[in-house]
């Protein structure tokens, strides 16, 4: 993988350089989190059809500075534009495939599952308004547990990352104290914690302080068998973070009601439902200068949409339900068109 | 040193083919050095451009404040100005006196055999990669030092005394601290290395007329070769501290990553290089990127002082 990537940084440069169409080469740049499922789709498809994707994992902010630039094919966001900066800049964007973040914690003796917290009282921790592991409000939702007298260290992402992103949108949800002090962001101002250097980083801190409470995103969580937490989700039923549940949360999510699939699968409906849950999107220009380019990004995503998802779900990412991938392609139709008006890309 | 036999004046006479290379390679080495100024010059416009709309929005706020929250566009450096400052300080402290011993060791009292052995595991310190640094130190001495130093320390404090102030903080072993002694051993074969140059540059005349005179070794260290090299010694602690304050990679791994003034050693904290290192990737508003960047400048500034005092330093004590 890592040849790969040395060899489509490049190819990019080359690219750049030279305009032409040359032999179907997609570049694209942005988040880091959907780059493994990017990269693997990458290769069979290269295998299958000898075109050819350069993605740079460089991160959301990147991503969606290189697509208004317009130096890219594509760009990729774990945090979707809102409608009116997608407006601004003639963007259109589509979802991919979806994650989640969990909750892990560092007590010992106590099995993945065996808590249960609400997001209300996840809020509160990360505000520093909950401080040991013993208050009064975890002893009442985990009846039966003995909870430890341990102080709680919270842990957060020290880089800006999607993960926070999703995080702190689902705590501003649930707790207006935090919606009104810290708000929602790649990276917020942490009112308490420590900051760790990506999933790794948050993981080794929670994994080396008693009492810690770290996020981490479902992948990286389950392949390292951290010990989650359950969540209460909007019907209040405390739910595992399995792949199931992020499928639940997306079939609960009404898409046909959000414009430019500016969406967060946040607090879904849906008894199985995971609370916190998120897609990681695409954006191309609606006006497409090179229809040809446009025409084989979109080719590649609907390749990626009909056969990609057992790849996906090899890499704990979970796949879009079929209903809403017809309404993305819908979306290509409708929305990204060559200079003179004709349709880019339709699926067969 | 009188050179004047082979002067181009008095030997062969040039041929004209000779003459035009000659002057071809002057321009040449001329466009090297202004080449290089010139990418200075314009590093330092470029970054105050890019930084200029934080300073013209926060104004000298900007250094005083220590709030940095990127949803509510407020940006204030000055906790991570201070913690640059204090983990490099810091780092120094702990470095200066190994390396002294090392170089000393190495040049005064080392066994000939094992002074290559010695001499070539410091400088192998220098080219370990300081992610490496930054992985070994969260995995393997933060545990460590979480269990053999900081909570002997923390445990010993008194209540309520100012010992427990400056050591109070989150028993895993990172922090401010920690970060410090893992520059500490970033920096240490750099001052090293250079003291042990210096050393060997003292005539052994001079040594043996300390000896002669009935000295031990101790204070021909002391009251000879030490005061010889001072001057090179500065040169030597600005270039590790050079080195520290724009260490970016091991420090994020383990300072802590937390905005705002450190409290204590054991806090958890930030450094300018971190802080870009950390956000830079994902920052998506104007201003914040304008902060990083401005943040760019205020390190670029202060290594930049950091070179001018020892240059000051060491021109002083040359002219002596």
């Amino acid at each position: 993988m890592f040849r790969t990537f040395a060899a489509a940084v490049g190819v990019a440069l080359v690219a750049g350089a030279a305009t032409l169409a040359q032999a179907a080469t997609m570049t694209g740049a942005g988040a880091t989190f959907p780059a493994p499922v990017y990269s693997k789709w990458a290769e069979t498809y290269k295998g299958s059809t000898g075109n050819a994707l350069n993605y740079q994992a460089i991160g959301s902010g990147g991503g969606i500075k290189q697509i208004e630039a317009g130096t890219v094919d594509f760009g990729a966001s774990d945090k979707p534009l809102k409608p009116e900066d997608l407006e601004k800049n003639g963007l259109m964007q589509f979802p991919t495939v979806m994650g989640g973040v969990v909750p892990v914690m560092n007590l010992e003796g106590f099995k993945p599952g065996q808590i249960k917290l609400t997001g209300t009282q996840l809020a509160d921790i990360y505000r520093g308004l909950i401080k040991k592991w013993n208050d009064p409000l975890l002893v009442l939702t985990n009846k039966g547990v003995a909870m430890p007298n341990l102080p709680i260290t919270v842990v957060h992402r020290s880089d800006g990352s999607g993960t926070s992103f999703l995080f702190t949108s689902y705590l501003s949800m649930k707790a207006p104290h935090w919606a009104a002090d810290v708000g929602a962001s790649d990276s917020v101002n942490w009112p308490v914690g420590l900051g760790g250097k990506g999933n790794d980083g948050v993981a080794a801190l929670v994994k080396q302080t008693p009492g810690a409470i770290g996020y981490v995103e479902y992948a990286y969580a389950k392949q390292n068998n951290l010990t989650y937490a359950l969540m209460q989700n909007k019907v209040g039923k405390f739910v595992a973070p399995t792949a199931g549940a992020f499928a639940a949360a997306a079939a609960g999510a009404d898409w046909t009601k959000a414009p430019g699939f500016y969406l967060l699968l946040l607090d879904q409906p849906g008894a199985n439902a995971w609370p916190i849950t998120g897609a990681t999107f695409i954006l191309m220009h609606k006006q497409q200068a090179n229809p040809a380019a446009g025409a084989e990004v979109l080719k590649f995503f609907d390749w990626a949409y009909k056969t990609g998802d057992a790849t996906a779900v090899s890499l704990d990412y979970v796949p879009l339900p079929a209903p809403v991938k017809a309404l993305v392609r819908k979306a290509w139709v409708a929305q990204i068109k060559s200079a003179d008006g004709k349709v880019v890309y339709a699926s067969k | 040193m009188t050179a004047v036999a082979d002067s181009p004046e008095t030997g062969p006479s040039r041929t004209a083919k000779g003459a035009v290379f000659d002057r071809g390679f002057e321009y040449l080495c001329f466009a090297a050095a202004t080449l290089l100024l010139t990418a200075l010059g314009g590093l330092i416009i470029s970054l105050a451009i890019g930084g200029w709309p934080a300073f013209a929005k926060f104004g000298p706020a900007f250094f005083v404040t220590s709030t940095w929250d990127p949803v509510g566009e407020v940006y204030g450096a000055s906790g991570a100005i201070v913690g640059t400052l204090v983990s490099s300080a810091l780092a120094l402290v702990f470095a200066l006196p190994l390396a002294m011993g090392v170089a000393i060791f190495l040049v005064e009292l080392c066994p000939v055999p094992l002074r290559r052995p010695i001499g070539t595991a410091v400088e192998l310190l220098a080219g370990i990669p300081s992610i490496v640094y930054g992985m070994w130190g969260l995995f393997v001495f933060a545990p460590w030092f979480a269990k053999h130093i900081q909570l002997p320390i923390m445990g010993a404090a008194p209540p309520g005394s100012l010992w427990e102030t400056i050591t109070t903080g989150i028993p895993n072993g990172t922090g401010i601290l920690a970060a410090s002694a893992i520059l500490a051993i970033m920096i240490l074969p750099f001052i090293a290395a250079t003291l042990r140059e210096l050393l060997l540059t003292i005539p052994p005349a001079v040594r043996e007329s300390a000896y002669g005179l009935g000295s031990t070794t101790f204070e021909v260290i002391r009251k000879v070769s030490l005061p010889y090299v001072r001057t090179g010694t500065v040169g030597a602690v600005m270039l590790g501290l050079g080195r520290a304050l724009g260490e970016t990679m091991a420090v994020t791994f383990i300072i802590g990553n937390s905005h705002g003034f450190p409290t204590s050693i054991f806090a958890s904290g930030s450094t300018i290089a971190s802080t870009i290192a950390n956000e830079f990737a994902e920052a998506t508003s104007d201003m914040h990127t304008a902060a990083l960047i401005a943040l760019g400048l205020v390190l670029f500034i202060i290594t930049f002082a950091v070179l001018a005092l020892a240059r000051l330093l060491i021109g002083r004590e040359a002219y002596k």
